[in-house]
């Protein structure tokens, strides 16, 4: 058979490899600062620059720009190689590539400007979600293109990584982002409440599976047996990996919010699953590492293997933290602590991180025909990183458990022991070892770049390699004037691709306006919408992001209800379009911070809002003085009150009209509350609004335990 | 309970579509040779060692 000569296209690669290196370089300078601010709140400079911000700023560039950039690097230099073929389509390389980095900076500008949809790892706003759905769709094509003209028939096991990573993220994608836009640039999640904290957990845990792991499972058997240069340990046990991973996955999300108001069958259904999960993924890490079996030596000389490794472990060490953390009564401790930060730090810097840098020293001299510039700056490099991540995860591993454990003890006569600005700043040492093992990992990159700086100079970009391979014997040859679907019936893969697209798309038409807003009645009587005031309130709640560090969400222990009051109810947050449960209490918790015990007057609130250290020495929380010269802008009300009213919350039908006649009159009567405790402000500033809706927190449930009385 | 459905729904058709997958490539003989693939991708195009990577390109006779 004659051989086909061809060439593959090295420059994708190489800008995909560069983007990963500047924007994980970004995103690790924003952790790092965020992790400063926790030390030294004063670091909270401006409204741009306050943790509630920066933190999402942080984890979506980590993940998205870092994670994201590397996942195409991989999948464009292997799957190439995989399938013997050039990219499909050079232009949808290129729309992919700078349609991402698009993506990127525009989510690097809406994030500190207080644009966000408020909910975790999900908070780019609704035009963004709908570029990244088309970017990615160009993602999808651009591999399913080569993965159609291969000439290879049979797809390595990393193919497959990289398909379920397509199909799945696109799926996640999508349901995520269902929402309502009442602005050109903001939306109100489709969800409320429960099925909000059910959906977002869902997505979360599987952007975990699909965006962080799988992909990185195939590069890890590409990558890793050509680093070795040697098989992978069982090709058969990578395809049981594989396909055990996938099925177990999507079903684990709801162990984020064991002990809340999500249903116990769901809880359960999250624990089970996410236990199983330890089989496949261990056999995956085994894999891997007996990969290099009888070549350990190499181990020793080669620092690209030594990155491998430790990442590989790390993969290890963090999916058998996984399932573990999964158990309910390890859940009651861990849940809400940094014992979680130190659990996705572990994946992500150790299995992310040093497997992305053990790809970028081994690809880079290849693509640019050198040899990497400096063994030992690499060597440094590595060493670096591990010991940053063990700085890192070890001292948080420490707090989380200690912190839970103060916020749990009670005294002899049966009261909680310590306040919780004690435990607060218990933390701090802890914070500040936690920054050195940042600064230490983020030291070892900025080697890389001097490194692979050195490297590409010394050599000269293989912009299109050649290669030469037989081309698939074709098993069926196309007659003329054949029936334009015909194609698709004979690739099974475009056939599954785009039925799943279509029913989507169709189902989500057909069941989000009619199924989900009828059953938005809510369960208990008392609950009501909020208020104008209150729902612009809590939009600057969303907008600085308090959730990054205060839950809404008490769970039903004796240490919880003691401190915050009575457990969270399913029913308390039917109108919470998007949920606020939060996942850190990094502050105490909110869900009655109107009602009980907590309350706590307006004036107090204020002062706090202005200087949170004047009310509670020692809080590490950002002062928001600049609510009190903002403007709340209201021109907005009647958009987002018949917004909220197509989802389902009941406001009277015209009731837009005068929303803000009632606004004034609430937000007067806060000014005029104020004033009696000699605070002068004019009831149009946004710390109003905020007031408002904090004091609303909670009290619904206790206004039906009064009138029962 | 909407978005419970929707999630199971969901959930389950991805899973189907992940069954569909794997049937197929059990159909197609992906895995009727599950050894020598782990082997082949070390060979395919690993510039040759010490020197460029271009490699000479020889035409076919015809």
């Amino acid at each position: 058979m004659q051989v086909e000569k061809f060439y593959y296209d090295n420059k994708t690669v190489r800008n995909f490899a560069y983007a990963t290196m500047l924007w994980g370089a970004v995103g690790m300078l924003a952790g790092l600062w965020i992790s400063l601010q926790l030390i030294f709140p004063s670091m909270n400079i401006t409204q741009y620059g306050s943790f509630g911000r920066l933190r999402p700023l942080h984890t979506n560039a980590v993940i998205f720009a870092f994670v994201g950039n590397g996942i195409f690097m991989g999948v464009y230099y292997s799957l190439q190689r995989l399938c013997k073929a050039r990219m499909f389509s050079d232009t949808l390389s290129k729309i992919h590539f700078w349609g991402w980095q698009l993506i990127i900076v525009a989510a690097a500008i809406s994030l500190p400007i207080g644009l966000t949809n408020g909910a975790e790892y999900a908070e780019l706003i609704w035009p963004i979600d709908v570029a990244i759905t088309l970017i990615w769709v160009v993602f999808g094509w651009n591999m399913f293109g080569t993965i159609i003209k291969r000439r290879e028939k049979h797809l390595y096991v990393a193919i497959w990584f990289y398909i379920a990573t397509f199909v799945t993220v696109a799926v996640l994608h999508i349901v995520r982002s269902f929402e309502l836009p009442y602005s050109w640039l903001q939306s109100y999640s489709w969800f409320s409440g429960v099925q909000d904290a059910l959906v977002q957990w869902w997505y979360g845990h599987n952007a975990v599976a699909f965006f962080l792991t799988t992909p990185y499972l195939g590069m890890m058997y590409y990558f890793l047996p050509k680093a070795a240069n040697r098989p992978v340990y069982s090709y058969r046990l990578s395809i049981i990996h594989f396909w055990a991973l996938i099925f177990l996955y999507i079903w684990a999300g709801p162990h984020h919010l064991l002990y809340t108001a999500l249903p116990n069958w769901a809880q359960s259904l999250g624990v089970v699953f996410s236990f199983m999960l330890i089989f496949p993924s261990w056999g995956g890490m085994i894999n891997g590492l007996l990969t290099l079996r009888g070549a350990w030596d190499r181990v020793r000389d080669d620092v690209i293997l030594k990155f491998m490794v430790v990442a590989v472990t790390a993969y290890g060490m963090a999916t058998f933290e996984g399932p573990m953390l999964s158990l309910k009564s390890v859940s009651a401790i861990s849940h809400y602590t940094d014992w979680i930060i130190a659990h996705v730090h572990v994946g992500a810097l150790g299995w992310n991180g040093m497997l992305t840098f053990g790809i970028l020293y081994w690809l880079i001299p290849r693509i640019f025909n050198t040899n990497l510039y400096s063994k030992k700056l690499a060597n440094n490099h590595f060493w670096l990183g591990t010991l940053g991540i063990l700085f890192y995860a070890i001292p948080m591993y420490w707090a989380g458990v200690q912190q839970s454990l103060m916020w749990k003890q009670f005294t002899d006569a049966g009261n909680l022991k310590y306040p919780f600005l004690e435990t607060v700043t218990y933390m701090k040492p802890f914070y500040a070892m936690r920054s050195l093992g940042g600064t230490m990992f983020l030291v070892g990159v900025l080697i890389m770049f001097y490194n692979i700086y050195k490297t590409v100079k010394a050599g000269k970009l293989v912009a299109n390699e050649p290669a030469e391979a037989a081309p698939l014997e074709k098993e069926y040859v196309k007659h003329a004037g054949e029936h334009w679907h015909r194609w698709i019936e004979r690739k099974p893969v475009q056939l599954m691709v785009l039925s799943l697209v279509v029913i989507l798309i169709g189902g989500a038409i057909e069941m989000i306006p009619t199924f989900l807003i009828k059953e938005n009645v809510p369960t208990i009587s008392s609950v009501k919408p909020y208020t104008p005031l209150e729902l612009q309130g809590r939009d600057i709640y969303v907008r600085e992001g308090c959730y990054t560090c205060h839950s809404q969400m008490i769970r039903p222990f004796r240490s919880e209800t003691e401190r915050y009051g009575e457990y969270s109810k399913a029913g308390e947050f039917v109108y919470d379009h998007p949920f606020q449960w939060g996942s850190k209490r990094t502050g105490p918790d909110l869900a009655r911070e109107g009602a009980g015990n907590l309350k706590k007057s307006d004036a107090w609130h204020f002062r706090h809002f202005r200087e949170p250290s004047s009310m509670s020495e020692g809080s590490i929380m950002p002062a928001y003085n600049f609510m009190l010269e903002q403007n709340l802008d209201t021109s907005n009300t009647a958009a987002k009150i018949n917004a909220m009213r197509t989802l389902g919350v009941p406001y009277e039908k015209g009731y837009e009209k005068y929303a803000n006649e009632d606004l004034m009159m609430q937000a007067k009567g806060i000014s005029i509350n104020l004033k009696i405790d000699s605070i002068r402000i004019s009831p149009n500033k946004e710390v109003i609004a905020l007031i408002a809706y904090i004091q609303r927190l909670g009290t619904d449930i206790s206004k039906s335990a009064n009138a029962q009385k | 309970m909407g978005a419970f459905f929707i999630l199971i729904g969901v959930s389950i058709l991805v899973a189907g579509s992940f069954l569909a997958a794997f049937l197929w490539s059990v159909k197609n003989g992906q895995y009727d040779d599950d050894y020598t693939p782990s082997i082949r991708m070390l060979f395919d195009d690993e510039p040759r060692q010490e020197t460029t990577i271009t490699p000479e390109i020889k035409i076919p006779n015809k």
